[in-house]
């Protein structure tokens, strides 16, 4: 059974570290929040200008002016602080936040990621995505295996306009979690009841499987 | 007195922004945008305008209400998802826009407010951001060279100012703000509480008044919230 979002979330939220300060991208990334592991204290940066962001406010309690960066109304937490967008992506840029979680539409096996924009169709803009990936020191994609037509998002080249290159570390999917590697995707872990032909099949970058290769603990 | 800044309203307050000028407008989303003055300059009717904000609000709030009366030529954003109007007008060619990463925007106000013409920055390297920019190579990476705004007018919203122009903002309401107001040529706050010299501790000032230029207090703040996202007690 490939993994379902939540379980995509639930995985990506072992890569958490103690004491990490991590940005979490709109759709899957967010959901992580929801599985920070026991006995791991971890700041959320929201890239409007807050770090510490808490969770959704009480029906009652939602406070216009203060929103993420998927414009919604979240709270703070004991030890949040706020600041301006500069400041934020000074810190972004400077290297200071630890780990960047973020959806792709398509990553190549060189760590390339498409994510913003489809030509003629789609205009939304990148947002912070390129700032993010030009200077976290360590990316994470996570993303479904395939898009709705069912073609494999993980390719030898993008062919969507760019966000960033050699950027991304992990992607991890509804299939699988896969390293960046020089030799292109490398397979770590498969889902529970997903085979590695599957895998093989669905993938259209460069792959190679770690001999240490395991079932995901889900 | 030359230090007070104060205006009666919006109106007076953007009352010499012509058609074809320049304007960078505070916020995130609908999240501490200058609400009275893009009302301000529905009314007044100038257009042609080019616009510099983070996002080109809703179809019918914030700058999207300029884009209903095709008043903006030009507008230059981060993130537009959130506008069908303005999707429309882009596709039809009716409207100009760039399209550049979030912290590059931010950093172009802060350049300007800092009197730096360019400031050089890893985003957007390797993609069609890069096209045509010159770039330059520290340390074995490359960065693209990226020039500091330039624009006539900032207009921007604090939750509390005084008459002298300093100005104090609210939670994630702050963002652009800051930067913002420290780029424009003329800088224009509106602000929900507008208080007397002495009332706001200096400690606490995030825009110091000598970048404000006008300053009045707004009246009727709708703050619309664009994701209303709660959970259950």
């Amino acid at each position: 059974m490939a993994l379902n979002k939540e379980q995509i979330a639930q995985r990506i939220a072992k890569e958490l570290k103690d004491g990490y300060y991590v940005n979490l991208g709109i759709g899957i990334p967010t959901l992580v929040a929801n599985y920070i592991p026991e006995g791991v204290e971890v700041v959320l940066q929201s890239e409007n200008g807050l770090l510490g962001m808490g969770p959704f406010p009480f029906e009652g309690d939602e406070d216009p002016d203060l929103i993420n960066a998927g414009k919604q109304t979240i709270t703070t937490l004991p030890g949040s602080s706020i600041f301006d967008s500069a400041m934020s992506f000074g810190m972004i840029r400077g290297g200071k936040v630890d780990l960047t979680v973020l959806g792709a539409m398509e990553v190549a096996d060189n760590g390339d990621i498409a994510n913003w924009k489809i030509p003629g169709k789609m205009v939304k803009g990148m947002g912070g995505a390129m700032d993010l990936v030009a200077a976290a020191k360590n990316i994470i994609v996570a993303m479904q295996h395939t898009n709705p037509k069912g073609e494999s998002k993980l390719l030898p080249k993008c062919t969507l306009p760019l966000t960033g290159v050699h950027c991304v570390k992990k992607i991890v999917t509804d299939l699988g979690v896969f390293e960046v590697t020089e030799e292109g995707f490398r397979c770590l872990e498969y889902a529970p009841g997903v085979t590695i032909e599957e895998i093989k099949a669905k993938t259209a970058g460069r792959l190679v499987i770690a001999d240490d290769v395991k079932e995901m603990a889900v | 007195m030359g230090l007070n800044k104060v205006v009666t309203n919006a109106d007076e307050a953007i009352k010499d922004i012509q058609s074809g000028a320049t304007l960078m407008l505070g916020g995130f989303g609908l999240c501490g945008i200058p609400e009275n003055c893009i009302s301000a300059l529905v009314r007044k009717g100038v257009n042609e305008l080019t616009c510099i904000s983070n996002n080109a609000g809703v179809d019918d709030f914030g700058i999207g209400l300029l884009l209903q009366k095709r008043q903006v030529k030009k507008m230059i954003a981060s993130y537009v998802g959130e506008n069908a109007e303005f999707e429309r007008q882009l596709l039809s060619g009716e409207l100009e826009v760039e399209l550049i990463p979030q912290g590059t925007l931010a950093t172009r106000c802060m350049a300007a407010g800092y009197g730096m013409p360019a400031v050089f920055v890893l985003a957007g390297v390797g993609t069609e951001v890069a096209e045509g920019k010159e770039t330059r190579t520290f340390d074995g990476k490359e960065y693209l060279m990226e020039y500091a705004f330039n624009s006539d007018f900032a207009i921007v919203k604090a939750w509390k100012g005084d008459t002298q122009g300093n100005l104090i903002f609210r939670d994630t309401a702050r963002n652009f703000n800051p930067m913002m107001a420290m780029a424009g040529k003329i800088t224009i706050a509106e602000v929900e509480e507008l208080v007397q010299p002495g009332e706001l501790d200096p400690n606490f000032i995030h825009v110091p008044g000598i970048y404000v230029h006008r300053i009045f207090q707004g009246t009727d703040y709708e703050k619309r919230i664009e994701q209303r996202t709660t959970r259950k007690k």
